[in-house]
């Protein structure tokens, strides 16, 4: 507890100040032309979400972040660092920390091994001892084969060594597809946690009702761009034009 | 004197040496190329030039620089797994994105190019290299001779052998290049390096080839044509054990090995073909190899 206080005053001076700008991206995948001018910014110690439909262009935004997609155009700041001519190994080293939707767990490494694989980019990330207390599944299959595991705990795995690193932006694709009620409720007190300990958070989500509580701010994307922002503060009027938006 | 199946034991463990020394230099090979296979999905058609520049370097650095067969063990593994980085780096790296075919194709020409640019040189016809003073000899084991170089040779390639798996297998570099065989975009987005990883891993298996040719100059007349015909067998070797398989490389070297010293014995006719016998089988009853995975 005494540690969680700690961190939040740690970063208290930083809140507020901008940790991820994105102003008119666009990314091609060879000839297709996904992300069609994608404006948005996150303040340290937000969270924020990337609603839309399916292939709105939420995960190929994370990607065209992290410079997984081919060609980019436009500009994204992390921490104050233009990126776009950075090669791919060294946008993590800014301090970020990216969680696929695939899950992106390796067969050939056991439990443990998954955990140690990425390396430190920052200084202050979570001992393993730390993410063994919040993931305790984990702690009792270190040995197993990544790919073992269960969804829920494949997806813990693919957060807990995201954390070891010291990353303090973390881009979280669909960490909540295809899981059972109860590993979501889990995955959401474990953001909870994660937004305490002063962490940054771009959420990639399709379940609403879980992002919801979570979010300081919401974006909507559609064909490529951000149409919509709505704040926490604003959801609860605008949320039948939300859900107009997303089509449920 | 002691029979096996009608044959003096004296020969037949003699054979079985015989084996077990070639099956020593097929696992060093066919290791290297599985680790190059794995991160680069390149199969090295250069291997057995990049084996037979290892024999060349230690004949031509003791002939012109006075360089020792223990220093050429150390240095000639360097120099041509830095020669094979700079291959990675300026014609490999370019057709990456490309079928892994070219691959294939590219390297064949560069193997290619090698032979025939030392065959302009030097003939075909080989050079010997001596056997180092301090392992010249043999040692009487009861029921066989063993020159001792022989033995030199057998201990030191399962020493590497074991310590390359060592590596791949038990260390974090290793988990990073498994990783990288499996996911490299994923491993980028971790913050690796992943194209540094790759001219590293390239060169080392490089350097791998290199090793077992400064082995083989003693025992083998130090050729432009050594590696090529020796790499046809080491394919063969590598299509049985299963691709990429680390354990699976040095295990099917060593066992082939023996497999053709056990045929010398009671088929000689055979020797040559029994490994691509094999092959031949399990490729019907287990087409990812003994140790692959199946896709």
């Amino acid at each position: 507890m005494s540690q969680a206080a700690e961190a939040i005053t740690d970063y208290r001076d930083l809140d507020g100040a901008e940790m991820l700008r994105v102003r008119d991206l666009h990314a091609f995948y060879g000839e297709s032309h996904i992300l069609h001018g994608v404006d948005f910014d996150v303040r340290r110690g937000e969270l924020v979400t990337l609603l839309g439909r399916n292939g709105a262009g939420r995960s190929t935004t994370l990607k065209a972040i992290m410079n997984m997609v081919g060609r980019r155009t436009g500009s994204i700041v992390i921490n104050g660092n233009e990126t776009l001519a950075m090669r791919p190994h060294r946008i993590p080293r800014l301090g970020v920390g990216y969680c696929p939707e695939e899950r992106g767990i390796f067969s050939s490494l056991d439990v443990e091994e998954n955990l140690l694989l990425p390396p430190t980019v920052r200084s202050g990330g979570m001992g393993l001892d730390e993410i063994y207390t919040m993931f305790p599944n984990l702690y009792e299959r270190r040995r197993s084969q990544g790919t073992r595991l269960s969804g829920g705990e494949q997806q813990m795995l693919a957060m807990g060594r995201i954390l070891r690193t010291g990353a303090r932006l973390l881009l979280l694709d669909e960490i909540t597809e295809g899981l059972a009620p109860v590993i979501v409720q889990a995955l959401g007190e474990v953001l909870v946690k994660l937004k305490a300990r002063g962490m940054t958070i771009v959420l990639v989500e399709q379940n609403f009702r879980f992002a919801a509580p979570l979010a300081d701010r919401h974006f909507v994307m559609e064909h490529g761009r951000i149409i919509e922002e709505i704040s926490a503060a604003e959801l609860p009027a605008r949320r039948e034009h939300l859900n107009s938006l997303l089509g449920v | 004197m002691t029979m096996i199946f009608g044959v003096p034991l004296a020969v037949f463990m003699g054979q079985l040496m015989l084996g077990l020394i070639n099956g020593a230099f097929y696992a060093l090979l066919s290791l290297g190329l599985a680790v190059i296979f794995g991160l680069l999905k390149i199969i090295n058609f250069a291997h057995g030039a990049q084996y037979m520049l290892g024999a060349f370097a230690a004949l031509l650095g003791l002939q012109y620089l006075g360089i020792n067969y223990w220093l050429a063990l150390l240095l000639v593994p360097l120099v041509v797994g830095g020669l094979g980085m700079v291959i990675e780096r300026t014609v490999l790296r370019r057709i990456a994105h490309l079928d892994h075919l070219y691959g294939l194709l590219l390297t064949y020409g560069l193997a290619l190019i090698f032979e025939g640019a030392l065959i302009n040189v030097f003939g075909v016809s080989g050079a010997s290299y001596p056997v180092p003073e301090a392992l010249q000899g043999g040692l009487n084991l009861g029921f066989m001779f063993l020159p001792t170089y022989r033995g030199w040779v057998l201990v030191a390639a399962l020493v590497v052998c074991l310590v390359t798996w060592f590596i791949i297998e038990r260390t974090r570099l290793g988990a990073y290049l498994r990783a990288g065989t499996e996911n490299p975009a994923l491993m980028q987005a971790f913050g690796v390096n992943v194209p540094q990883l790759i001219t590293l891993t390239y060169g080392f298996g490089v350097a791998l080839a290199a090793f077992a040719g400064v082995l083989a100059a003693p025992l083998y007349p130090v050729s432009p044509t050594m590696g090529s015909s020796l790499l046809i067998v080491v394919f063969a070797v590598v299509v049985i054990g299963g691709m990429g398989s680390i354990l699976g490389a040095i295990l099917t070297g060593l066992g082939m090995g023996l497999v053709e010293g056990l045929t010398k014995v009671y088929y000689p006719e055979a020797a040559n073909t029994v490994i691509f016998l094999v092959m031949i089988l399990v490729l019907m009853l287990r087409p990812a190899g003994l140790f692959g995975k199946e896709a």
